[in-house]
């Protein structure tokens, strides 16, 4: 990492955006034969919004469980806080603080939405088996603090009514609130959106772009996310990184991006008129 | 009208989250221990204890502990029986190497003893999954009657190849052998299960029954989020075992003083108590109670109306027993597939409103 990585600065809308807490150097991921991700070097700064853009099949997901440690990559590192991450399960890569949300909601059907947002506090909870039995001790005051910290982000996601419905009983969109919801009760430090605004009207996109925004400018949260519609990509994001047939094409601010040749040929293409 | 929340205000979330939120629900619950612990005793008996009581709260305690396994990690096992043996055996070993120690030691004892047993047969669930699981664990039950069955250290060298329970005294008072009173072996197997139900019901309300619904809803999702696997899956055969184990050497020492592996602790017994949970409920503490009272008194109750009442020969009415109860089985899951946890809760939900409509 060179020194310029480190500056940090303020962007138009007055936030601080710091200096870099995860860089992906040189990744490639193979399956077989097929290279889903050739060669592709990136970072993400302490408290920005980075997105990830590109065609279908270009590699997007498969970078987003490389970073969340589902699939380890055979080549290239990948730097967490300014250190080199060894390969590891995708539980201990959650414990360091990443959080991240699914394309095909993943929640907890059989559980209530407080269980599943509740399931996100694991970390913050070390109370042993015999405590947690017994039901007294450190088991008891842990469930009513993550309880509160939970319900300040039911709050924030506006989920009260529902917060003891069971999960598989709610609509799309409030199945995508709640399992932001999730991965927020975490505290990550990195919060990776999969495809946060898919299938959703654009009441709903307008809804989840106005948390995603204020997530990250209340809580400093830094986010990566994917998402297909160029419009919410432009606004929400402070830098985008564009992917094709996995190696990647543009780097840089929107304006750069919805600017460069490479970008509008394989992605974004020209408005006819 | 009588059963609502209205009015019943929660200041605190440690309230919001007790195991009965609602006021009418504490109250019956107080009653229930209530004429359990203090009336029951007073009128049975050895009928009653032995037809009824003991076996429902013995069954209860096996269910609770699959319930945990099965119902709320979501790993199949067809191993009850055999880990059933092991808790009998244990309980059987212990109570005849250190006579001088507590039974309630023993018991707790050989519950630990069947939770690393379960762990061992249970560490396969960490690569295979739904009816592989199953068949793995029903090598367990296999090989460990068959292990019983065959190394006489574990019965003792006795000729008939038994276990027999030799008389244990709780408080001074005889629970297990010949000369126990009905009302000391059932307060003895009450205490246990009240305290097994406790244990099971903080533990999963908590954070670890949350890992172990997260692990059954979906495993990879529970993964990234931050679940570890391997202690959820290994914790869950751990504490079914434990539960399990309790009732085995119930079963063994308190309601049948003696046993025979192949008999007592075959493969019936494991199926036994998997449909107590599937028609009792999978992922509720109450379902495990309710199956568990459903298939023991269930054929009580037919030979007692078709012997009792109608007057048929014996051996007619327990073939008939079986056609009733198999079909009732039937019947009943396709009607309410989510057991009768789900219809007690969908008459509670009915009667919070009733007797208004909305």
């Amino acid at each position: 990492m060179n020194d310029m990585s480190q500056d940090t600065y303020v962007t138009d809308d007055g936030r601080t955006i710091g200096g870099v807490v995860m860089e992906m150097k040189n990744i490639t991921l193979r399956f077989g034969g097929v290279v889903a991700i050739k060669d592709i070097s990136f970072d993400i700064r302490q408290g920005e919004i980075r997105a990830i853009i590109g065609p279908n099949g270009a590699g997007k997901s498969s970078m987003l469980n490389v970073i969340s440690g589902f699939y380890n990559p055979q080549e290239g590192d990948v730097f967490y806080k300014g250190k080199k991450r060894p390969p590891m399960r995708p539980y201990k890569v959650a414990q360091q603080g990443i959080a991240r949300t699914f394309q095909n909601i993943a929640l907890f059907e059989g559980m209530s939405v407080l269980d599943n947002v509740m399931t996100g506090r694991l970390h913050q909870s070390n109370a042993g088996i015999l405590s947690q039995a017994l039901w007294k001790g450190r088991a008891e005051r842990e469930e009513v603090a993550n309880r509160e910290a939970v319900e300040k982000i039911i709050d924030f996601l506006e989920i009260q009514s529902i917060r003891k419905t069971p999960v598989g009983r709610l609509p799309y969109g409030l199945k995508k609130r709640v399992e932001l919801a999730r991965a927020l009760a975490a505290e990550p430090s990195i919060l990776l959106l999969d495809e946060p605004m898919a299938g959703m009207n654009v009441e709903e996109k307008e809804d989840m772009s106005r948390f995603i925004l204020d997530v990250n400018d209340e809580f400093g949260t830094t986010i990566a996310l994917i998402e297909h519609d160029m419009g919410v990509v432009m606004d929400l994001s402070d830098r985008v990184v564009v992917m094709d047939y996995g190696k990647k094409i543009g780097d840089g601010t929107p304006d750069e991006v919805r600017n460069n040749q490479d970008v509008i040929d394989a992605y974004l293409g020209v408005a006819h008129d | 009208m009588f059963y609502r929340e209205a009015g019943d205000f929660k200041t605190s979330y440690a309230s919001d989250n007790q195991t009965f939120p609602i006021k009418f629900d504490r109250y019956r619950y107080y009653a229930v221990m209530f004429v359990a612990f203090a009336i029951v005793p007073l009128i049975i008996n050895d009928y009653w204890v032995s037809a009824i009581f003991l076996p429902f709260l013995i069954y209860s305690i096996a269910a609770i502990g699959l319930n945990i396994l099965v119902g709320y990690c979501g790993q199949v096992s067809l191993g009850t029986g055999g880990f059933m043996a092991v808790g009998a055996y244990g309980c059987y070993k212990l109570m005849t190497g250190f006579p001088e120690v507590n039974i309630l030691v023993h018991v707790l004892l050989s519950g630990g003893v069947t939770g690393l047993v379960c762990v061992l047969f249970g560490l396969p669930s960490l690569r295979i999954k739904g009816f592989y699981l199953a068949v793995a664990t029903l090598a367990a039950q296999f090989f460990l009657v068959w292990l019983f069955n065959r190394i006489p250290w574990f019965y003792n060298y006795s000729a008939s190849g038994q276990i027999n329970a030799p008389e244990r005294t709780f408080l001074g008072v005889a629970v297990t052998g010949p000369n126990t009173e009905a009302w000391a072996s059932y307060l003895f197997c009450l205490v246990i299960l009240t305290f097994c139900a406790l244990v099971a019901r903080n533990l999963t309300r908590g954070m670890q029954g949350r890992q172990w619904m997260a692990i059954r809803d979906m495993d990879i999702a529970a993964e990234i989020i931050g679940v570890n696997p391997l202690k959820a899956k290994v914790s869950a055969f751990a504490v079914s075992g434990f539960f399990v184990g309790i009732a085995g050497a119930l079963l063994f020492a308190v309601y049948l003083g003696a046993a025979e592996a192949g008999d007592s602790f075959g493969i019936t017994k494991s199926f036994l108590v998997l449909f107590m949970i599937i028609i009792g409920g999978l992922g509720s503490i109450f379902g495990s109670f309710a199956g568990a009272a459903f298939l023991v008194l269930l054929p009580v109750l037919l030979k007692n109306v078709l012997v009792g009442w109608l007057g048929w020969p014996t051996d007619m009415a327990a073939h008939l027993e079986f056609v009733i109860v198999g079909g009732l089985i039937v019947i009943f899951l396709i009607a309410e597939p989510h057991g009768l946890a789900q219809l007690w809760r969908v008459a509670k939900e009915k009667l919070r409103l009733w007797p208004f409509p909305h």
